[in-house]
């Protein structure tokens, strides 16, 4: 399993996307930062980056990967290998890669400008969700085996998370609006990894606008030991049910 | 001519002079003295006189000031009120009291007991005095050109009915309050209907409900006082014409807390504040003709609150920096000016360097309007649909007030 | 040493495998031969288990091979189009399995050298032609010196010096059990034992060489099957 998932971090960091994919990274950040007048403003920046950027690089490139590495994964199924040990491998060589990546392009500019507990939260919430975005992909990928329907399903997943999710949660909000429902909201914040990790970061930028009255509720939430270990838990839970549901398809796939 | 009036002034007034400095004496209070108690001392002093009290540990019940003394403490004697009596009050023109420890005061919302009461006091000066776990710290019922300087005032009670005010001043006029610091008390301090007052250098922090809180008062000028960390910062309701220079408004953080609260208030003049991390800087609610010029804004949830209410409202060559959301409403806001100001959000450029943007800068977001009205839409901030939501209401103004802008944002920092 | 008993496999509407039973044992030279798509690869693929069938059992030495990946160690197999990852080159690709094989016996390089792969060593995957990746996978396929090689249309796409090349390298291995699928067969001629004829999913006949050329008259493979096929 060591040995696949090598192969596969070699042969993904030699892939060109995947440099193009790091220099942005660390372009974007570094211009963030210097351009801006305040490093929290960077900060502000970047975490858009890590919300849209990262989320969609990581579900495209890996769903894309996987296609492309549809005969490959052949060659490996008809040796003697585990068939869950060839996913995992290369679940684990494409979070590893997209991690890494990541960690070059915006973790090392963040550790440098902003080397505390705010950046500290924004590596670690990048990090999750390239992993989390991986296993997504992976999940579309091994569901639909029509590689163009496939990259349009990821993408179709990946503006959800990202902007549908969010119109659904503004038009529950405007609906509901005489009801309390500021403690469903952090249920619902929890089916959608991307605004988990922007609360989750957010706590730590915005302190002052979270302390109005709905604000305070969420921070007593999140900002306690039990909300972010909730948070954590549950980004955690986004990695292993997408990755625990396709490595059971992908054991009775047929090649 | 003029030199014989003058000779004849002198003749008048140089006989007083002499009756005065003789007549004025200095009773020493103390364990090696005659007046071994506070109240022996007073009642032997006659108005003018002076009252030194030595270093010691003073239960004098109620000590009641009749006669215009001089009232000094030797290394801060303590008047203890052993937390049953009101501690000093003063009920006669020109008194000082300088120099003690006033502690543990009775605590009775029926009377409210104070540290020193003043009543209808005429020209008396409270100063160097520390006050702690009064009920009330000094307390002004009627006033006319008193001083409070210098004392530090703190009181210990968690809740609101269990803390008066610090410094609490009621019907006065030509207050001067320098100095000071208040911290654990209900309002740090409190004026209603007090006139024409100077209220300079006092930090007022951590106090339980408001640092500064005044009503019905009028012609008063806030200079360089420190507002900071209270439960919900400083409320000015219900009165005019009030000039706040040069205070620092900070760190008052609570869903109902506020930099300052302006409520009710017409021809305030503001410049050079400080506001910096307070849930909402300034709130205001039915203010008109407010001038507010060179405050600094930084780090604030929002800089400036401003309800339908407001009219005349003029905002100028002030610094928005950091601000989550700088301008929030829940109206359109027609008749209030913004000019001159530095948004740091400003995305504008500046074609002719003039140092003033080309275009205007409109200070309410789409998102800070909706959060006003379905505030649980906070959960939503800074995700990418309300990004988009502001950049399309910024090209297309739909939601947010049509005219409330900044005609000609400045490029940078107003000073 | 491969038993597949009623193996069927539907795609969709497409019925690629219908109640298929047939037994391989070792020393045996199996041709799979048919139209195209009448489930020759499904078949094959069945057995290295890449392919889950429907119903049916298959077995390897005895043991049902659902689930299990070890037998796989004894079978070496070619396929139809081998690709690789395009940036490996073909020395990585050839280390890479190796390494993954783990094999402790003595290595069957034969084909490497007289295929020559072992000049382009670090050539990348990407810019070999259809035939050279052709040569790797069949390098590749008989590299471990497996008990049973399975080669799904080896020869197409390869020049006819490579595809001698090979057939010698099958004919050199006898008495291993060898699958091969083709739809070309005069290639076959020399090699094989037994003839597996399928259409449509269906096993249509199952025949020893001898048989097969007894039974019709006819000494060339090619006419053999066209004979059968006309009854």
């Amino acid at each position: 399993m060591k040995k696949i998932i090598k192969f596969v971090i070699t042969d993904i960091l030699r892939n060109r996307t995947m440099m193009v994919y790091t220099l942005f990274l660390l372009a974007s950040s570094f211009s963030v930062f210097s351009l801006e007048d305040s490093n929290s403003k960077g900060l502000l920046s970047l975490l858009n980056i890590i919300l849209i950027v990262v989320p969609l690089v990581s579900i495209v490139f890996s769903s894309i990967y996987v296609y492309n590495s549809a005969e490959f994964i052949e060659l490996l199924v008809s040796q003697p290998l585990k068939r869950k040990s060839i996913w995992l491998s290369i679940f684990g060589g494409l979070a590893a890669s997209l991690s890494i990546a990541f960690f070059i392009g915006a973790g090392i500019p963040v550790l440098i400008y902003q080397a505390n507990m705010i950046g500290l939260t924004m590596i670690l919430v990048g990090i999750m969700l390239s992993i989390i975005f991986v296993a997504i992909a992976m999940l579309a990928a091994v569901k639909t085996s029509d590689k163009a329907k496939g990259i349009g399903a990821v993408i179709m997943l990946w503006l959800y998370f990202s902007l549908l999710f969010d119109g659904l949660v503004l038009f529950l909000l405007f609906q509901f609006a005489d009801y309390p429902i500021e403690k469903p909201m952090i249920g619902i914040s929890a089916l959608n990894p991307i605004d988990l990790s922007r609360i989750m970061i957010l706590l730590q930028l915005d302190i002052s606008a979270m302390m109005g009255y709905t604000g305070a509720i969420f921070k007593d939430f999140f900002g306690t030991y039990t909300g972010i270990s909730f948070s954590i838990i549950v980004l955690l839970l986004w990695i292993v049910l997408p990755v625990w549901y396709s490595t059971h398809k992908f054991n009775t796939k047929d090649l | 001519m003029g030199g014989y009036a003058k000779v004849k002034f002198l003749l008048f007034v140089i006989p007083f002079l002499i009756y005065y400095s003789a007549q004025a004496k200095t009773i020493h209070v103390g364990a090696k003295w005659e007046y071994k108690s506070v109240t022996a001392g007073i009642q032997a002093a006659k108005s003018g006189d002076t009252v030194l009290v030595d270093a010691g540990h003073y239960k004098e019940k109620n000590l009641i000031i009749r006669k215009s003394i001089v009232l000094k403490g030797l290394n801060y004697p303590v008047l203890d009120g052993e937390k049953r009596y009101q501690i000093v009050s003063v009920m006669a023109k020109g008194v000082v009291v300088d120099g003690f420890k006033i502690t543990h005061s009775g605590i009775s919302s029926l009377e409210d007991l104070s540290g020193i009461k003043i009543y209808d006091g005429h020209n008396v000066v409270i100063k160097n005095n520390i006050l702690e776990d009064t009920f009330f710290g000094i307390f002004i019922e009627k006033g006319d050109n008193c001083t409070i300087e210098n004392n530090r005032i703190t009181a210990f009670n968690k809740a609101e009915q269990q803390s008066g005010n610090g410094i609490h001043c009621w019907q006065a006029k030509g207050m001067r309050i320098m100095g000071n610091t208040i911290t654990g008390h209900r309002d740090g301090i409190y004026f209603e209907f007090v006139n024409k007052s100077f209220i300079k250098g006092n930090t007022s922090t951590n106090n339980i409900r408001y640092g500064l809180h005044f009503m019905f008062s009028n012609d008063d000028t806030y200079l360089s006082n420190v507002f900071s960390n209270n439960g919900s910062g400083v409320s000015v309701m219900f009165s005019n014409r009030i000039r706040m220079l040069y205070n620092s408004f900070l760190e008052n953080w609570g869903d109902a807390a506020y930099g300052i609260l302006l409520k009710e208030i017409s021809d305030g003049y503001m410049e050079g504040n400080r506001f910096t991390k307070n849930t909402s800087a300034i709130y205001m609610e039915g203010a008109n003709r407010i001038h507010m010029k060179k405050n600094t804004f930084q780090n604030n949830g929002w800089a400036l609150k401003i309800q339908a209410s407001c009219m005349g409202v003029v905002l100028e060559r002030n610094n928005f920096i950091g601000n989550t959301f700088d301008v929030g409403t829940n109206g359109s806001l027609v008749l209030n000016t913004f000019k001159n100001n530095y948004w740091d959000k400003y995305e504008g450029y500046d074609l002719n360097k003039d140092r003033i943007g080309d275009i205007p800068y409109r200070p309410v977001s789409m998102f800070s309007m909706i959060v006003e009205k379905y505030p649980t839409a906070m959960i939503l901030f800074r995700s990418f649909i309300t990004t988009l939501l502001d950049k399309t209401e910024k090209i297309l103004p739909s939601l947010t007030p049509e005219n409330l802008k900044d005609n000609a944002p400045l490029m940078k920092k107003a000073f | 040493m491969i038993i597949a008993s009623n193996i069927t496999k539907q795609f969709g509407k497409l019925k690629a495998l219908d109640n298929v039973s047939t037994t391989c044992n070792e020393g045996e030279c199996i041709a799979l031969i048919g139209p195209n798509g009448c489930g020759k690869t499904t078949l094959i693929k069945s057995i290295l288990g890449m392919v889950v069938p429907d119903s049916g059992v298959i077995t390897f030495r005895g043991k049902d091979i659902k689930n299990q990946w070890e037998y796989r160690d004894e079978i070496g197999y070619m396929p139809q189009i081998g690709r690789y990852p395009d940036n490996m080159t073909i020395g990585q690709v050839l280390d890479m399995i190796k390494n993954i094989r783990n094999k402790k016996t003595a290595l069957d390089e034969d084909l490497i050298e007289s295929f020559s792969l072992h000049n382009i060593l670090d050539k990348r995957m990407k810019t070999l032609s259809g035939g050279t990746r052709q040569k790797v996978s069949a390098a590749l396929a008989f590299l471990f010196n497996p008990a049973v090689l399975i080669l799904d249309e080896p020869t197409a796409g390869l020049d006819p010096m490579a595809s001698e090349i090979l057939k010698e390298k099958i004919i050199k291995e006898k008495g291993k059990l060898i699958l091969i699928t083709s739809h070309i067969l005069s290639e076959l001629d020399d090699v094989v034992t037994r003839i597996i004829y399928m259409q449509d999913g269906i096993l249509l006949f199952n025949k020893s060489i001898e048989d097969l050329k007894q039974d019709t008259g006819e000494v060339k493979l090619a006419k053999a099957i066209a004979q059968v096929m006309k009854i």
